[in-house]
């Protein structure tokens, strides 16, 4: 926690003060409390998921007629309907779905025959791979570029960095993986167009990130994935930045004679990156639900993958697995924005402490 | 891009290397093969993959033929007994030898709980051991198609699912998973060396194999690829050399790409079904009756479709219009019935008003739009086709998991169904679409319910009629009361299409099954 917060932005007057350090340390209390409320809500959120995704289920079809293929016998479809539960009333096949859940036992893959809390193994580490290097891209040139924007507005390469963006924002991300795929992967040829390429595994865990093979397969859907994410940072940036500049504490921190460097990025940047924070944690929540897409066109061995799978297969114990373990990543990464943001803002934590004492 | 080069280059290098001393063959399909038990599912892609692997008694030739493979001889010894000699020295690739006992076991296996092959040893009574390597196979009547089953029923070894707890195929109902599912031990020209599910699966040379391979493969790995424009990508930048099924708008594209695409009819019928059963149509502006029930109106619906621009719109000139609810590769095909009513609006005008509707009238139509090769489209065809003779056709088009459990409820007007008999004999098409429906399976997929008792009658007969002559003039006869009563409307065989590169040679089967050891690639 101190570490957090001695690199934590600070604006001017609410700089680190030792009595803040003690003030801090009564947060835990609070802070505490909070983070079981949280959890207590999560449970919540989970429930509600899992309800509703079981109401969706009644019409997303029947697995019975794939698993038996056309040649078994209408006593046998009847059975197999019974065996798996399927014929119980809704709240009977929820409320076994719950117990079975906390106890973390999902079932069998009614299309594979194996059992889905594995599947879901398997598949999380490439997800969370493809997704971590996209924030990373998206961050890493985002940023920049909003910044870059923000201070030489008006020049012609921060318009042209607007006009991309827009197309970043507005194009649908298969059709950037596609466009992608036929120039690198069919005209030029530098790049694969599919799959994982070559993997390593640490125990349960499967990288491609320790080969050259693994890191060119990493590239395409990474970049597709990203593009949004980019896009809308660096124009989330550059309007942040633009009204920190106008803000007064810039104007005295020049008249102190500061240089533009220290101004710009010591000042303006650090209280930019507050809000961007947010959206990041919450785009880090999306882009693992919605890699879907870029894993369909690129056939990436992720959840995605096996999310659309199940689906076209009503493969029931997969969707449900799958639904719950996204809303569990949403909501812990919504727990961890709030910390940080509770770590990182001076001004949340002696709103706080007044609202405590 | 400099600095990108170097690195680059090294792993094509590197790449090059490590093929250079075997011949791998890299091929794409729509979608994974489920298990690896040949038990598991009776699908054509997991028996097709799986048949690489495992062997059955008897196997399909190039030409669809029956030809020996684990059995070198059968014989019918009566009317329900038939004798199996089987071949020696078989081994499986574990290495255990290939006897009686396996195929005894196997067929306990395929007729017990968790399997999918029931249809199949339904009509089996017993099966004796006679030897060491020959059995019996007993039936409950007389079945002459029993060999034609058989082709579909995978030898496993009894060994080996003993000790790896795989007696039983996987039972999704009971939550255990099984070896099986992602082991194997066969007789077949490959071995199973890696399975990643939806990722890559990877079979080697089984060097130890009985038969003489045509092929050069040493290697061949399968992956799965969804979506239809990656699919054709990963094959046009060589990181694949085969692939199918090749989405219809690519195929000029492949070709002009210089790569070979290969289109032969696929078994499968695409035909149409209408309710004949009920007094008055579940959706229907007419009331208090069934149109479909009067021949006129169905007669009308047929000629009144253009299947020729069907063929030539929506299926871009792949499919192969048919006046049969058979195609020709099954046996039992008649070449001289294998034409379709003309394409008349007038004349179909006129059965309309004739059976009382002048103006048409509505009816709903169910359609699945990811089953077949562009069902909804055809759909839309059809609907568009009825509307010109004032046939007003309302159109449901879903995904295939809710559209199946719909039409097997019989909870439909007029519907598009594909079929393809699996026994690669008429009699299977004659027993499921076209007999009268009743609790033992007839019929199950009659949906509309046609029925005429003649036919059925006929249909009894031919399953156990073993002189293949009198047989064959049987099914003539069954096929010709249908036609004249129109019990359904057969559209088209849609074509398999399969894309690859100049370097691979190969055999395409019209049950669409891939087998590796007719395959061969030259190095480019």
């Amino acid at each position: 926690m101190q570490k957090i917060r001695r690199k934590s932005p600070t604006r001017p007057g609410f700089c680190a003060r030792p009595a803040h350090a003690i003030r801090f340390a009564f947060h835990l209390g609070p802070m505490f409390a909070f983070v079981i409320r949280r959890l207590v809500q999560a449970v919540l959120v989970m429930l509600t998921v899992a309800f509703i995704a079981f109401m969706l289920f009644q019409y997303v079809g029947d697995p019975v007629t794939n698993i038996l293929g056309q040649d078994a016998t209408p006593q046998q479809r009847l059975q197999l309907r019974r065996d798996l539960g399927l014929d119980s009333p809704f709240p009977v096949q929820f409320a076994q779905f719950v117990g079975n859940a906390v106890r973390g036992e999902f079932g069998l893959s009614l299309r594979q025959g194996r059992k889905v809390s594995s599947l879901i193994a398997e598949r999380l580490p490439a997800t969370l791979e493809l997704t971590l290097l996209a924030a990373v891209i998206a961050l890493a040139i985002g940023i920049p570029m909003g910044v870059y924007a923000a201070l030489k507005r008006g020049s012609f390469v921060s318009q042209a960095l607007m006009t991309i963006s827009l197309v970043g924002v507005s194009l649908p991300t298969f059709l950037i993986g596609i466009l992608l795929i036929l120039v690198f992967a069919v005209t030029l040829k530098w790049l694969p167009s599919f799959g994982r390429g070559e993997v390593v595994s640490f125990g349960p865990w499967t990288t491609g990130m320790t080969s050259i093979d693994g890191w060119r397969h990493l590239v395409l859907p990474a970049i597709t994935l990203a593009i949004f994410q980019l896009t809308l940072i660096m124009r989330l940036v550059r309007s942040e930045m633009l009204e920190v500049l106008r803000a007064d504490y810039i104007k005295f921190a020049r008249a102190r004679g500061l240089p533009d460097r220290v101004v710009y990025f010591r000042h303006a940047l650090k209280n930019t990156l507050v809000p961007v924070m947010t959206i990041t944690g919450l785009q880090i929540g999306g882009l693992i639900a919605f890699a879907i897409i870029t894993e369909t066109v690129f056939q990436w061995p992720g959840m995605g993958l096996l999310f659309i799978q199940a689906v076209q297969f009503a493969d029931i114990p997969v969707m449900a697995a799958y639904l719950c373990l996204i809303a569990l990543i949403f909501v812990a990464i919504n727990l961890v924005v709030d910390l940080l943001y509770f770590a990182v803002d001076p001004r949340l934590r002696v709103e706080r402490a007044a609202g405590a004492h | 891009m400099k600095r990108i080069a170097p690195w680059l280059l090294a792993g094509t290098l590197a790449l090059g290397a490590s093929l250079s001393h075997a011949v791998t063959l890299r091929v794409s399909d729509l979608g994974d093969v489920q298990s690896m038990d040949p038990h598991s599912l009776n699908e054509s892609l997991q028996l097709s993959f799986t048949g690489n692997v495992y062997e059955p008694l008897i196997e399909r030739g190039k030409d669809m033929s029956l030809t020996p493979a684990l059995a070198t001889k059968w014989t019918q010894t009566s009317p329900t007994v038939w004798r199996f000699d089987l071949r020696q020295g078989v081994k499986f690739h574990d290495g255990t030898a290939f006897t009686a006992d396996d195929v005894i076991f196997t067929f306990k296996r395929a007729a017990g709980d968790g399997s999918d092959m029931k249809g199949y040893t339904n009509p089996i009574k017993d099966v004796r051991k006679v030897g060491e390597f020959a059995v019996e196979i007993e039936t409950t009547a007389p079945y002459p198609i029993l060999p034609d089953t058989l082709t579909t029923l995978a030898m496993m070894s009894k060994k080996w699912c003993e000790e790896n707890k795989a007696e039983r195929p996987v039972d999704r109902r009971k939550g255990i998973e099984n070896t099986a599912s992602f082991k194997s031990n066969g007789t077949g020209p490959f071995r199973l060396k890696e399975r990643q599910p939806s990722v890559r699966t990877v079979l080697v040379k089984n060097f130890n194999w009985w038969g003489k391979s045509e092929s050069n493969l040493d290697e061949v790995v399968f992956t799965p690829i969804g979506n239809d424009a990656t699919r054709v990508a990963a094959l046009l930048s060589g990181e694949t050399d085969l692939m199918e099924p090749v989405p219809l708008q690519d195929v000029e594209r492949i070709k002009s790409a210089g790569l070979n695409v290969l289109q032969g009819p696929e078994l499968r019928t695409i035909f149409l079904g209408m309710d004949q059963k009920r007094d008055e149509l579940l959706f229907s502006s007419v009331k208090g009756k069934n149109p479909f029930k009067d021949v006129r109106v169905r007669r009308a619906f047929y000629e009144a479709i253009d299947e020729e621009t069907i063929k030539a719109r929506v299926m871009r000139g792949a499919a192969l219009p048919t006046g049969l609810m058979v195609g020709a590769a099954v046996r039992g095909f008649q070449a001289d019935m294998n034409k379709r009513l003309p394409y008349d609006t007038d004349g179909a005008k006129k059965l309309l008003a004739d059976a009382g509707y002048p103006n048409g009238f509505e009816v709903g139509m169910n359609c699945p739009n990811d089953r077949y090769v562009n069902d909804a489209a055809i759909c839309q065809a059809v609907a568009a086709s009825l509307a010109r003779i004032g046939v007003k056709v309302n159109l449901m088009t879903e995904t295939k998991v809710t559209y199946f459990p719909k039409i097997l409820r019989r909870d439909t007007s007029f519907y598009l169904l594909g079929w393809t008999p699996s026994t690669v004999d008429s009699h299977d098409t004659l027993q499921s679409i076209m007999a009268t429906p009743n609790d033992k399976g007839q019929g199950q997929f009659n949906l509309g319910a046609y029925s005429n008792p003649k036919f059925d009658e006929l249909v009894l007969k031919i399953q156990s009629e073993t002189d293949q002559k009198k047989r064959n003039e049987m099914i003539r006869e069954a096929f010709k009361i249908h036609q004249d009563d129109v019990g359904h409307i057969p559209l088209h065989q849609q074509a398999l299409a399969w894309a690859y590169g100049k370097n691979v040679t190969l055999t395409q089967l019209p049950n669409n099954y891939m087998f590796f050891k007719w395959m061969t690639l030259k190095s480019k």
